[in-house]
């Protein structure tokens, strides 16, 4: 089992979220994240002008079968590019076990990918 | 029977034009809510229903009287004690007495923004009775109660002096620019918000949480307005009033939409963006500006009036924040103190049937310029003597770790998001 986390822009994220459906994964947690980076965007608010270094971006977690890596990132790669700096990143971690809490089983079959 | 019937309309106007006025209290209350911290929402919102609160049962019991009781020099009139007999007119008593108590409490509550996500809640508590009991009701007193800046007997000292007396029609003087004063003083003597300042004393945002709430806080105050104004003439009956109401409206909603025009394309102009952080400013700059000439401006007067007060706005909030180090996390003090203090004096020059570049000498100009230093001083004096003799005996302003986390968990002890 592997665990791909991927920052996105927001902008791709519903792009993704119809991609990866269709690529049959079935369930995947989503968070709004705020990342630091060298890049500034210039900002005023009654007449102070200021300088916010705060990048928002969408985190998404999946974990999925040893099979599905490869496809799941291939969609990734190709639904949240733009070409842009800032496109973002997928980190591929290993997952040594899951447990479904319904009924106590483990191991790959919990993980209900359809293939 | 007519005239029967023509009170009664007169009354249903005043009433109508109370609720409009009580209804800019959730105004005031969302725009100063919008530009501040959400950690200290709850207690802005505490803080105007207290006004509110406080303004309602101390000008019914005191104020009342102050303001209009009857008195020999002038100055001050004798509290009522909660006694309404006193009081002498063709409109029901008691429905003058709610549509003065709005009046007394929107100027109470203007302070509250200026002084927002610092101030100990009990103090601001005593701030909001001295106001509605003493500040707001003796300078009324002095103008709209009758009093001698707006004496219009030949021997009175106004007119012997200018040949013409104090006018504010709906209080840009009385009511904003004295809230506008305390605003500003009470602010300076609490001291800028922890992190407003850098070390080299430049200003830093510091940005509201909810620009929404502001911007509907802000066309509810709009809306108002077409009470406190129009209202102020207190009769609807007969071809002079409608007309007079009708004109008044006009002239209160151009000043507030060329107010806020003018703020638009300056903040476009200065800062690269049209701000509406700061637009939102230049509607109430237009409004208090138009609210002392209301009646005897032309429209075209009122949208000069207007005009004139957004942009002054703009540079008045720049001067408060970076050269006096003033921190007024919501304008008060520009918006309701200088453009109220502006409206006054343009309607000394641009009254159509008394004002100096219509003609007619600079007589009204003057009274005009003598009433609201009268009034602004006496505002400024008593704010002195309040804020900083509270910051002497007992502190004004709360622990550096409760305004960190936040006044409503500390103060009130519940949050306002959760």
């Amino acid at each position: 089992m592997k665990k791909i986390e991927a920052i996105i822009r927001k902008t791709r994220f519903e792009d993704v979220k119809a991609a990866l459906l269709d690529a049959d994964i079935d369930w995947f947690e989503y968070h709004d994240v705020h990342g630091i980076g060298q890049s500034r965007q210039e900002r005023i608010y009654r007449g102070v002008q200021y300088s916010t270094d705060v990048i928002e971006r969408v985190a998404i977690s999946i974990v999925c079968r040893d099979v599905f890596l490869e496809p799941t990132v291939a969609v990734i790669l190709k639904v949240a590019h733009t070409g842009e700096i800032g496109d973002g990143r997928i980190f591929v971690s290993e997952v040594t076990d899951t447990y479904s809490i319904r009924t106590g089983e483990h191991g790959d079959a919990v993980i209900r990918d359809k293939k | 029977m007519m005239n029967e019937i023509g009170i009664s309309l007169d009354t249903v106007w005043m009433l109508l034009a109370a609720m409009l006025v009580f209804w800019m209290q959730p105004g005031f209350a969302l725009c100063e809510a919008g530009f501040t911290r959400s950690k200290n929402t709850v207690n802005i919102l505490m803080k105007n229903f207290v006004d509110f609160m406080f303004g309602s049962l101390l000008f019914f019991f005191v104020g009342f009287g102050f303001m209009f009781g009857s008195d020999g020099c002038g100055f001050v009139g004798a509290p009522n004690w909660g006694d309404l007999s006193f009081y002498g007119g063709d409109l029901p008593v008691e429905g003058f007495l709610i549509f003065e108590t709005v009046f007394c409490a929107t100027s109470a509550t203007i302070v509250s923004g200026a002084m927002a996500e610092r101030t100990k809640f009990s103090m601001y508590m005593l701030y909001s009775a001295v106001i509605s009991l003493f500040i707001y009701p003796i300078e009324g007193h002095w103008t709209w109660g009758g009093g001698w800046l707006c004496n219009e007997a030949e021997d009175g000292w106004m007119m012997t002096t200018f040949g013409a007396v104090f006018h504010d029609f709906a209080g840009s003087a009385i009511v904003h620019s004295v809230g506008g004063v305390l605003a500003l003083i009470g602010a300076m003597a609490l001291g800028p918000r922890l992190g407003k300042y850098d070390k080299a004393g430049r200003s830093r945002a510091i940005p509201g949480h909810n620009l929404m709430m502001a911007a509907l806080g802000v066309f509810i105050l709009w809306l108002g307005w077409f009470g406190f104004n129009p209202g102020s003439q207190l009769a609807a009956t007969g071809a002079v009033n409608r007309e007079a109401i009708s004109h008044v409206f006009l002239t209160t909603n151009l000043a507030a939409a060329a107010g806020g025009m003018a703020t638009m394309f300056v903040t476009w102009w200065k800062y690269g963006k049209p701000s509406l952080s700061l637009t939102l400013n230049g509607v109430l700059a237009g409004l208090v500006g138009i609210t002392a000439g209301c009646d005897l401006v032309s429209p075209i007067g009122a949208i000069v009036i207007g005009l004139i007060c957004g942009v002054v706005l703009v540079f008045a909030i720049e001067f408060i924040d970076h050269v006096l180090h003033i921190d007024d996390p919501v304008g008060a003090s520009s918006v309701h103190g200088v453009c109220g203090i502006l409206g006054t004096l343009l309607t000394g020059l641009l009254a159509t049937d008394s004002g100096a570049l219509y003609g007619h000498g600079w007589g009204f100009f003057a009274a005009e310029c003598f009433g609201v230093l009268v009034i602004d001083l006496w505002a400024a004096v008593c704010g002195f003597i309040l804020f900083y003799g509270i910051k002497r005996l007992h502190g004004l302003r709360v622990e550096a770790r409760m305004e960190e986390e936040g006044l409503d968990i500390y103060e009130h002890g519940e949050g306002c998001y959760n």
